[in-house]
């Protein structure tokens, strides 16, 4: 991608530094969205929880608009190469994100639904592992935005702590459900909660992927995506 | 990695160019190109005024030996026969390698005697059912014949832009050639006729080696599987039509495509 010389029609580099100032603020919100949520699950705070689920609509009409703009600039600009690239992977991340933003929400709409959970010992790990989710879904639009693949390599590599603390915490939980059948229904949201947390990282991981090939060109190389089948997160 | 055509690695070529120069008088117009031109692919010459893109097409069938200050270096083989040797005969060579200009340029002539006429000189039909039929043949490959076959006698020249491209399109077609060059065939064609122009590329491709010399990027984009680009008389990158638009090698290109050539 160019970040050197700009295009001899200037209204092009205005198209697209408006996307990428749209997507910037996709991926801000959804980072958001996911620091809210856990913050609401880890205080019980269902106020907080409510806004997160409100706030939604809103990058549910960003990525709209996204996609309408870079239709719009596929008909009128026809663009080639690193900029052809760059709309491709656009329009592929602005419909990641908005799924981040959607597992957020689905964590905060459980909040409601569960008693308070402060006490389990899994919502630490959940916050921890929400962390890392969290700093890779930011990383990953910095490395958007700086048109930086190494960034984009180095999400890709976090991704399997992600999974560590996934497989961690499901044992964690289904330990503390066969303790006491009374904890069947908490642990069970708290399931969904960190599937949802892992299904985050594989998606910031997507994205660092479309980064990369948006940039260099070319698919990231399987080994540097940090996949593993034997490591594949159960359930 | 996409796979990037080396220039000159093209697998039985239809001509190959190796070490090509031209100049005009003192001024240098190509430097030091190699290139194959395929014989199953559409190829196509895309770079900036003046990059020298029409005039190395020209050294292909040498239609530079017309203007008397231009001088070609190096070697152009078709089919591994040198084209500037002394023992070539240019009028053949023409045939062999035709050419199709960007202004539509049919003789003031009838329809029929526009296409006959190379038949008739290069001694290709032995009377006037032979040559009917190299007419009709020619005219439905350039696709032209069902819009002319009732008005045969009608001059060439009153015949729409588009329809007098394709008629001299059936002109070079009809003494059956090897290549055909095309320099910027649709520069003065609406879109339609433009359409049809690269239909009839598409058409022809594997039977002619085409090689098309365009400003419209867009254009090379949908009629060449393979496009070379050039500035300032150097050949900057030649590969895979689908590799050049989405993934260019060259920063030049790559400048050049998207729009940032300064």
């Amino acid at each position: 991608m160019n970040t050197g010389m700009d295009h001899t029609v200037k209204a092009f580099d205005d198209d697209l530094s408006e996307l990428r100032g749209m997507i910037s603020e996709m991926g801000g919100r959804s980072e958001l969205a996911l620091d809210q949520a856990m913050r609401a699950l880890a205080n019980h705070d269902l106020e907080l929880a409510e806004k997160v689920v409100v706030s939604d609509k809103v990058i549910d009409e960003l990525e709209a608009e996204v996609e309408k703009r870079i239709v719009q600039v596929m008909a009128l600009r026809a663009p080639m190469a690193d900029d052809l690239r760059e709309m491709v992977a656009a329009m592929k991340i602005a419909g990641v994100v908005e799924r981040i933003g959607d597992y957020a929400k689905n964590i905060a709409k459980r909040i409601p639904l569960m008693t308070d959970s402060r006490s389990i010992e899994a919502v630490s790990l959940l916050v921890s592992m929400a962390d890392i989710a969290k700093e890779m879904v930011h990383d990953v639009l910095d490395a958007f935005a700086a048109r930086d693949a190494d960034v984009a390599v180095r999400v890709c590599e976090r991704d399997q702590a992600v999974d560590d603390f996934y497989n961690s915490i499901f044992r964690t939980l289904v330990t503390f459900m066969m303790e006491n059948p009374r904890n069947i229904g908490e642990s069970a949201h708290l399931l969904f909660v960190a599937k949802n947390i892992e299904r985050i990282g594989d998606h910031a991981t997507n994205v660092a992927e479309m980064v990369y090939y948006a940039v260099t060109g070319d698919r990231l190389p399987d080994r540097e995506r940090g996949e593993n089948p034997t490591d594949e997160p159960v359930g | 990695m996409p796979d990037s055509i080396s220039p000159t690695g093209t697998p039985n070529p239809k001509m190959t160019a190796r070490n090509v120069s031209v100049y005009y008088g003192d001024k240098k117009a190509i430097d030091n190109v190699s290139i194959d031109v395929d014989r199953d692919n559409v190829t196509a010459f895309i770079g900036p005024s003046g990059c020298g893109k029409s005039t190395f097409l020209r050294t292909l069938n040498r239609m530079n030996d017309t203007i008397p200050s231009a001088r070609v270096e190096g070697d152009i083989k078709l089919d591994g026969e040198d084209i500037y040797s002394s023992a070539m005969d240019v009028v053949q060579l023409r045939a062999r390698v035709g050419m199709v200009f960007q202004k539509p340029n049919p003789f003031p002539k009838s329809i029929y005697d526009n296409v006959a006429y190379g038949p008739k000189i290069h001694g290709l039909a032995e009377g006037k059912v032979e040559l009917d039929t190299i007419v009709e043949r020619s005219l439905k490959r350039a696709g032209l014949w069902e819009e002319v076959k009732d008005r045969l006698t009608d001059s060439g020249t009153a015949l729409s832009g588009g329809q007098q491209q394709r008629l001299c399109i059936a002109r070079a077609i009809a003494v059956d050639p090897e290549v055909i060059l095309m320099d910027e065939p649709c520069s003065a064609l609406d879109p339609i006729a433009t359409a049809k122009i690269e239909e009839l590329i598409h058409e022809l491709r594997g039977r002619y080696a085409i090689v098309i010399v365009t400003h419209n990027m867009q254009q090379a984009a949908r009629v060449s599987q393979r496009t070379a680009f050039f500035h300032l008389g150097n050949l900057v990158e030649y590969g895979q039509t689908t590799d050049i638009f989405t993934n260019p090698r060259e920063t030049r290109t790559k400048d050049y495509i998207t729009g940032r050539y300064g």
